[in-house]
């Protein structure tokens, strides 16, 4: 058995392999020490163990490369997603694509194919980025937007047909990825050019998530979106555009509440910093409800006024909602 | 035509924010609770030719002559100082917005009314948040109550107030993206960093619906964002030549100490 023969097959699959084993543990040195005193038939055991080290993600804080490859398959997911409804960027349109097309508006179409555009642009930055660290583009089929899994079509079956749908799922994945980018950054700060870039991408998503938000409360075919105001006090059915309180679960609250709740914290985090749900009002520690009471500002305000960041586990387990049976993607 | 409403901070009440005092004993009281975390922290990115040097820092700019400058002063409490002088702007500007003829105008159930009386909450909120964050971290280096000059803004004019409510939220958009990385990595730097970050999308949100009720559509535009689809983040001289331009004569920043 060759384990640098297996470690080059990992390699094919995972391009950090070599900084895993590496970088965390000073594997290599480990190994051949291990090598002297253990018979040959034993040491494919032993290197098991330490591969199910080296890749129990939830005991090490993420690397930069993690990071930067993790929000790339959020974005390959983003731009899948789009691509998909409405058909890729200078593509003909397929027949159910130019049907979904035909249930929005002109400002909400165009707004839509910005937003695409912006997500592939996304994929290109970060798999330049990385370079030969960036991981490969996902399978046509690796996604299943209806959140089916693959079989049969799951809640969001009308999802490339009906444009609320469409408008729902979108919602979802841009408020997800703003609060992906936010939980990532401080993993970032060690290089100080990535991470500005990580927060010029954070801020684009944010406001893809105000439109997506702004055409959802007005309706798919308003020309005008952006004059119709919030309705009554639903916020799943008529967003702000911006989160307020948990939006009582978003678009599709049996399938996105966790996107507006709270995550927990996986054991690396530092501890200056917690997870809570979007509806959360202190900041640093203060209430910020109780302590600027006297201002008299509705008590939506103090949510709506900070975002709230997610660990990587639980946008994970989000972005699996439409991630195929199977598939290791995410 | 109406009569233009005095345009200026001092019958605003910015001068005499909206003070409430603030238990800030729980304030920050991780500190130092971090000081490992860099150490998890692993390598960086190989491809930084990808990630061009920022351009070359400009001179800050020259104060006038006899004028005295508001200094943010450096390290994590000069980021929290620029941004806590950011939110003053904003929360002033929403502030002053609500005298104006194109606000009292609006209808109570409209969009815009809708809009601007949350950006009033959320500016307001985040100013008196910097307030209390950094008397509680750093007491004696917290920056004056600023006074703003909005004379440029019509506050009667829908094209100019929401003109100017363009310019003040795609500038903190940008300024927080540039800040970032003068936050430290340790102490309480993460923390920071992770409450600069639930600020910023929030005002990235703002600039968004702003820029629609403009002009539908312009949420993001090339004005904002670059080729890659990445905002345009400025560097704190930038974004205080722009912001000192709205501020009187002796609140004018000076952000010399952000490096």
């Amino acid at each position: 058995m060759n384990i640098f023969q297996i470690i080059s097959e990992i390699e094919k699959v995972d391009p950090e392999v070599y900084d895993r084993l590496d970088s965390r543990r000073s594997i290599f040195k480990h190994m051949s020490g291990m090598g002297k005193t253990l018979a040959a038939a034993a040491v494919p055991m032993a290197f098991g163990a330490v591969l199910n080290k080296a890749y129990a993600q939830t005991s090490m804080a993420p690397g930069v490369n993690d990071v930067l490859n993790f929000a790339l398959k959020l974005e390959y997911l983003e731009a899948a997603f789009y691509n998909q409804g409405l058909g890729a960027m200078g593509a003909t349109a397929t027949a159910v694509q130019t049907a979904l097309r035909a249930g929005f508006s002109a400002t909400n179409l165009a707004a839509l194919e910005k937003i695409r555009n912006d997500e592939t642009a996304h994929v290109a930055f970060l798999r330049t980025a990385l370079g030969t660290n960036a991981i490969d583009a996902p399978a046509a089929n690796t996604f299943d937007f209806t959140g089916g899994k693959g079989g049969t079509p799951g809640p969001f079956a009308t999802v490339f047909t009906a444009p609320a749908t469409f408008l729902a799922v979108a919602q979802a994945l841009e408020d997800t990825g703003v609060r992906a980018y936010k939980g990532g950054a401080p993993y970032l700060a060690s290089n100080k050019d990535v991470l500005t870039a990580a927060l010029n991408i954070h801020s684009v998503e944010a406001r893809h998530a105000s439109r997506i938000r702004t055409m959802r409360r007005a309706g798919a075919m308003n020309n005008a979106a952006s004059q119709t105001a919030a309705a009554g006090t639903d916020r799943s059915a008529s967003p702000k555009s911006w989160v307020s309180g948990n939006d009582g679960g978003g678009p599709a609250p049996a399938q996105t509440a966790p996107v507006y709740a709270m995550g927990a914290a996986p054991a690396y985090t530092p501890a200056v910093i917690t997870f809570p749900g979007e509806e959360n009002v202190t900041q640093g520690g203060v209430n910020l409800q109780t302590a600027l009471s006297s201002l008299n500002f509705p008590a939506a305000a103090f949510s709506e006024a900070f975002d709230e960041a997610l660990p990587v586990p639980v946008v994970s387990d989000i972005a699996r909602t439409f991630v195929i049976t199977g598939s290791t993607f995410i | 035509m109406s009569k233009i409403t005095k345009a200026g901070g001092d019958d605003t009440g910015f001068d005499k924010p909206l003070y409430v005092p603030i238990k800030r004993r729980s304030f920050f009281m991780y500190a130092g609770a971090t000081a490992g975390a860099t150490a998890l922290l692993l390598s960086g990115c190989d491809d930084d030719e990808v990630f061009p040097d920022p351009a070359a820092p400009t001179p800050p700019v020259t104060p006038t002559p006899g004028a005295t400058t508001v200094s943010v002063g450096s390290g994590d409490v000069g980021v929290l100082n620029y941004a806590y002088a950011l939110e003053q702007l904003e929360a002033a500007f929403y502030t002053q917005l609500r005298t104006g003829s194109y606000y009292t105008g609006l209808n109570a159930s409209s969009a815009e009314r809708q809009i601007l009386d949350d950006l009033y909450y959320h500016e307001v909120i985040h100013r008196e948040f910097f307030k209390a964050a950094i008397t509680g971290a750093a007491p004696t280096a917290i920056i004056k109550d600023l006074t703003p000059n909005f004379s440029a803004i019509n506050f009667n004019d829908r094209a100019s107030v929401l003109g100017a409510a363009k310019a003040f939220e795609d500038l903190g958009v940008s300024a927080y993206n540039g800040a970032g990385r003068f936050i430290s990595t340790t102490g309480n730097g993460p923390l920071y960093l992770l409450l600069a970050g639930k600020i910023v999308s929030v005002e990235a949100r703002h600039a968004a619906i702003i820029r629609d009720l403009l002009q539908e559509g312009n949420f993001v535009g090339t004005d904002v964002i670059n080729s890659s689809g990445l905002e345009i983040s400025k560097t704190p001289t930038e974004v205080v030549a722009a912001a000192n331009t709205f501020l009187a004569e002796g609140s004018k920043l000076n952000v010399s100490g952000l490096v």
